[in-house]
């Protein structure tokens, strides 16, 4: 074997308690097309160190372990290892137990095999998960600034909608011949200012639509001009953080603030505190004088959501709502904050959490 | 296929998710619970515990809180405030009923 073949071999995890299963997974995975290493664990303890010092493609966990059994291990796994794909095996086809794997963020759940039809599947399964990666394309745009992907798609004279998500923030451009007709947003913003909305979001995904060519024209500016408009304003923004003048840092401070403000006037909130996870920077509010006293709070309710998640082993905390004398509250995790909202008392509250999350998506752009 | 009863292992198990309702009072203690007995009562005991510390931050802060939920990504945590302590609502999440 080449040396390259070798370092192009996928890298299995296989982890379970009992030696008797382990060895004969291990020949079954290892004879895959790809031919992948595979290594296995009879602890998760054995299986973290292995994940420290060994680059995996993916793991293959039993849910039922002594100790730290499968999803407390694959609850630590998603956190620290992001990338790795995981998947779920048990021997219990179990309705709760499936969904609390899923909602950790595996990628496939699967039952023993219990014939020879449903053990091929499961390896097909496996092939495929181990092939994804070199199948190519995008995945999001964290490597590739939208700018060039609009640019992209306005020389290759494509006609279609590209749809930009960014958590609850969902933004369409549609193109025409490679030209701009129209963008929107989810909060009902159109035209030449939903473009620079979008484009001043940090990351996030996108997808090629099919193509709308009936859709009303609502941008005549060139993408030419609207771009170098747009970037004028996002390195505006930037620009104190690169060392410019205190003068500046403070006039893009106060920009920043005003359209956070602008944005909690739109969606109707009353205030918004954040409160970063890394705690020597400061707790920060919009709305409110509160500032102490409702990140005091924040920061219990941090602590109490981590507790129960971890004894309870009841997945990722998603959020909290609360309901005060004079307010209704939502308070969430967004990109290493903590984020309380408050809303008025009379607001609908089946819609509060997704107001928010909406809100709260537009801080860091 | 040998390989096929690999995975059974009746001994150990996997913690399953309360459901149910309990009482506490001011002090944290559990006045009733419906959560079955097999679930830990320790476990029982420090939900009621934190869910009350929740509610006292929120007097602290001068922000009285007459109800929560707290929403895990497999179990929803409903609390009503009363009288100082609280009544807890356990509900597991079924992924492919959920609405939210």
């Amino acid at each position: 074997m080449t040396q390259n073949a070798k370092q192009t071999r996928p890298k299995i995890l296989l982890v379970d308690d009992d030696p008797a299963v382990l060895e004969p997974y291990r020949d079954l995975l290892a004879q895959l097309p790809t031919k992948p290493e595979v290594f296995v664990a009879a602890t998760g303890a054995r299986a973290m160190g292995l994940l420290k010092t060994e680059t995996f493609r993916l793991m293959i966990c039993d849910l039922v372990m002594p100790k730290m059994d499968g999803l407390q291990l694959l609850s630590i796994v998603r956190r620290r290892f992001p990338e790795l794909r995981t998947v779920a095996l048990t021997g219990a086809a179990d309705e709760q137990l499936r969904a609390r794997a899923y909602a950790l963020g595996i990628d496939m759940f699967w039952v023993k095999p219990d014939t020879r039809g449903n053990m091929e599947m499961f390896l097909q399964c496996i092939e495929s998960l181990l092939g994804r990666e070199d199948e190519g394309g995008f995945r999001g745009i964290q490597s590739k600034g939208l700018m060039d992907i609009i640019q992209m798609e306005s020389l290759s004279q494509s006609s279609t909608v590209l749809r930009i998500t960014r958590g609850a923030l969902v933004g369409k451009l549609w193109f025409n011949s490679g030209d701009l007709v129209d963008a929107e947003t989810n909060d009902g913003v159109r035209g030449e200012p939903a473009f620079r909305q979008i484009l001043g979001w940090k990351s996030g995904t996108f997808e090629n639509l099919p193509a709308e060519p009936q859709r009303e024209r609502n941008i005549t500016k060139p993408l030419n001009a609207l771009l170098l408009e747009t970037a004028q304003v996002i390195d505006e923004i930037a620009a104190p953080l690169e060392g410019h003048s205190p003068e500046a840092a403070e006039e893009a401070g106060h920009r920043k603030n005003v359209l956070r403000l602008a944005a909690m006037t739109r969606e109707g909130a009353d205030f918004v505190v954040s409160l970063p996870d890394d705690q020597p920077k400061k707790a920060e509010a919009w709305g409110t004088e509160a500032t102490e006293l409702l990140s005091g709070w924040m920061g219990a309710a941090v602590e109490v959501w981590h507790k129960l998640g971890q004894r309870l082993e009841a997945g990722p905390f998603a959020h909290l709502e609360g309901r005060a004398l004079d307010h209704r509250l939502v308070l969430l995790p967004h990109e290493g904050s903590t984020f309380l909202v408050g809303w008025p008392q009379d607001a609908e509250p089946e819609h509060l959490t997704e107001r928010s999350k909406r809100l709260v998506a537009t801080w860091g752009s | 296929m040998g390989l096929l009863n690999l995975f059974s292992k009746p001994s150990a198990s996997v913690q399953r998710l309360p459901r149910g309702s309990l009482t506490i009072d001011r002090k944290g203690q559990v006045v009733a619970t419906t959560v079955p007995s097999a679930f830990p009562a320790e476990v029982v005991q420090e939900v009621g515990a934190q869910v009350l510390r929740l509610f006292e931050e929120a007097r602290r802060a001068q922000m009285p809180l007459a109800e929560l939920n707290l929403h895990f990504a497999s179990l929803q945590i409903t609390a009503r405030e009363l009288r100082g302590g609280a009544v807890i609502f356990l509900k597991p999440k079924n992924l492919f009923l959920q609405s939210t």
